[in-house]
């Protein structure tokens, strides 16, 4: 049981939190000299409110928390669960002050999924869009990629001391070097220099397909923070399916799927380990479930004659596939399509790919296929103790950034998270079949919706109940958390109320 | 008056051929209109993409957008594509629905046979709030405050 929150926990919570809000809000500069240079004038004032309201919450909330030391364990991971509730609130404005939607609660169901790189929109007209919100909408998927506070840690150097329990809170455990603020940098160095290749690589693709410099320039940077991040937001409405281009499909699938690869790995690739790609546990999983679901998918499109050949088969079959799996969300197809002409068997293995999702630490959301290899090696260390004798010892090795023993708290720790998952993914099916859709596009979004994944049967609607909103937000939060710093928040919570006041 | 007469029966009968469709109703019904001529109306958006001796056109009804692909001579002059800044030019297509379309990788689209615009577009008016101006001042003024009272408090801390 948490021990009762004193003031200090709390004000030190309001500090960081405090500077996490001030990181969005001077995040709305970008946005804000966008519509500066484009002269979209309603739209700079509409993010000079933004702006404000963001440094006045967040300066409001470190003042209050003003000199409150180190935060300890349980400190990181509620500030990592309120810090990502309070950036939903604030990042919001803007959203709702453009016109472009119908309520606030749409209004943070798309901050939410922008942060959690989800993908899925309540926007109106997306197709009119200004150039400034745009902007916002996609700078905001890039962020959450990387992370929020890894953003805070890396450039509010002040927040940087005993800063590893926010960084884990965040559902980041690799340390690429002892120090943490030197792991929110480097995290941060790769994600820019791949943003530099990305886009440059999407705009020579962009005016290669007959789009105009300027916007294919724009395209490309946007394009590229949503495939880094495996976000799967596009500036339009028909998502990649209005370039009507195999190459643009094909560089976008390279940036998805590198952004899906754990930050470790782009760290020990750049270190020049380049076998470490074909060894890693993550990357045998990932393209084990790949092959076998790409598989089961196609032999399900191929049953019903869905596509006339090949290329189809791959610009939407694998396509969507590949898509779902790295949990990006990006789509050549229109939503209905899936359920009017895939078949039961193509849409399950679709809803698999998207529980099991990219790799730890990366910008990718579901499962993980860490967890899901270390499980696979777990029941294969179960099997080989019932076939041999009892006094046998055996030790199960994988390789992850080297050689390491399989151990029981790791498999417990798989587990428990996968199982979280589950956990929520049958919730939000739940909430979806009792407000009137079919299981199957019930199951298919709330696979999406957990595995922060974006890619719709079209249950996600502006029309949809305000209940399945609040549950889609809150799976996307809890998905994108990795339920440590949702259960601690939840915990602190109770905590505080249970007995009755503070210290 | 014959012309006349027969231009008529011509006009119905080529209403009757090519039935005005939306971007819902081609997916919905998507594999009994494959292959139909069929005529839809919506706003351009983005901009037209040349390849080759055609271009690729997005147009927009409310149902969603669809791909027309069309030759690069049958297309009429577009002035606006929707944007933030514009509405775009209201244009009707009559052509070939594919489902699936092997030659171009499954998209759902229409092959365009003729193209006309039925509506000009115009720009849009900007409007400026000037209580969202007066808001967005009076927020900018509190963070500061506030800014420099937490800088103060900070200093006082470390200096205890």
């Amino acid at each position: 049981m948490l021990a009762k929150p004193r003031l200090r926990d709390l004000k030190l919570i309001c500090s960081y939190t405090g500077k996490v809000l001030i990181g969005v809000g001077l995040l709305m500069a970008l946005p804000l000299l966008t519509a500066l240079a484009f002269r979209e004038w309603a739209a700079f004032v509409d993010f000079l409110v933004g702006l404000g309201a963001a440094l006045l919450a967040g300066c409001a909330l470190a003042w209050l928390g003003v000199g409150e030391g180190r935060p300890s364990w349980i400190h990181g991971m509620v500030t990592a669960g309120i810090s990502w509730l309070a950036a939903m609130g604030v990042a919001a404005v803007p959203y709702w002050l453009s016109g472009h939607y119908l309520s606030y609660l749409d209004c943070m169901f798309d901050v939410m999924s922008g942060l959690t790189t989800t993908g899925l929109t309540l926007i109106q007209d997306l197709d009119h869009v200004s150039v400034s919100l745009n902007t916002w909408r996609h700078l905001l998927t890039f962020v959450g990629g990387q992370g929020i506070i890894v953003l805070a840690l890396a450039f509010l150097s002040s927040a940087a001391g005993g800063g590893y329990p926010l960084y884990v809170g965040e559902a980041k455990d690799e340390k690429l070097f002892p120090s943490v603020l030197h792991t929110a940098k480097t995290i941060w160095k790769i994600s820019l220099v791949y943003l530099a290749v990305g886009t440059v690589a999407l705009w020579v693709a962009g005016m290669a397909i007959g789009i105009s410099p300027l916007r294919a320039l724009l395209h490309g940077l946007w394009v590229y923070m949503a495939a880094w991040s495996t976000g799967g937001f596009a500036p339009m409405s028909q998502n990649i399916l209005y370039y009507h281009s195999l190459g643009y499909e094909v560089v976008t699938l390279l940036f998805f799927v590198s952004g899906s690869f754990n930050f470790a790995l782009h760290h020990a690739v750049w270190r020049g380990e380049r076998k470490e790609v074909f060894r890693n546990i993550e990357t045998v999983s990932f393209a084990g479930s790949l092959a076998a679901l790409t598989l089961i998918a196609s032999w399900g499109l191929m049953r019903l004659g869905v596509y006339p050949g090949a290329v189809a088969l791959f610009r939407k079959g694998f396509y969507q596939l590949i898509s779902g799996h790295t949990t990006t969300g990006f789509m050549t197809l229109y939503a209905r399509q899936l359920v009017l002409e895939w078949g039961d068997v193509a849409l399950l293995a679709m809803i698999l790919a998207m529980l099991l999702g990219g790799s730890a630490c990366s910008t990718a959301g579901g499962f993980k296929a860490l967890r899901v290899g270390i499980l696979f090696k777990a029941i294969g260390q179960e099997t080989r103790r019932l076939l041999k004798p009892g006094s046998a010892v055996f030790a199960q090795r994988f390789h992850y950034l080297g050689s390491r023993i399989l151990g029981e708290a790791q498999v417990r720790s798989a587990a428990l998270v996968v199982l979280m998952y589950l956990v929520i993914f049958a919730l939000a099916t739940l909430v979806g079949s009792l407000c009137g859709y079919p299981l199957l596009e019930s199951a298919f979004e709330a696979a999406s919706v957990s595995g922060n994944v974006g890619l719709s049967v079209g249950v996600t609607a502006a029309s949809m109940p305000a209940v399945l909103k609040a549950t889609y937000i809150f799976n996307m939060w809890a998905g994108r958390l990795e339920f440590m710093a949702v259960l601690a928040t939840f915990g602190f919570i109770a905590a505080a109320v249970r007995r009755k006041g503070l210290a | 008056m014959r012309s006349g007469v027969l231009f008529l029966l011509l006009a119905l009968a080529s209403t009757c051929l090519f039935g005005q469709v939306g971007t819902a109703e081609l997916i919905s019904k998507a594999r009994q209109l494959d292959g139909q001529e069929v005529e839809f109306v919506g706003e351009a958006i983005g901009e037209s993409m040349r390849r080759g001796d055609y271009v690729w056109l997005n147009l927009l009804e409310s149902g969603g957008a669809i791909g027309i692909w069309a030759k690069r001579a049958d297309m009429p002059a577009i002035r606006f594509f929707g944007s933030a800044a514009a509405r775009g030019d209201t244009l009707r297509v009559r052509g070939v629905f594919h489902r699936s379309c092997p030659q171009h990788g499954g998209d759902l689209d229409i092959h365009a046979a003729a193209l006309e615009v039925v509506a000009r577009g115009e720009l849009k008016q900007e409007t400026l709030h000037a209580g969202r101006m007066a808001l967005a001042a009076g927020l900018l003024l509190a963070a500061a405050a506030v800014f420099l009272s937490w800088r103060a408090k900070q200093k006082a801390k470390d200096r205890a």
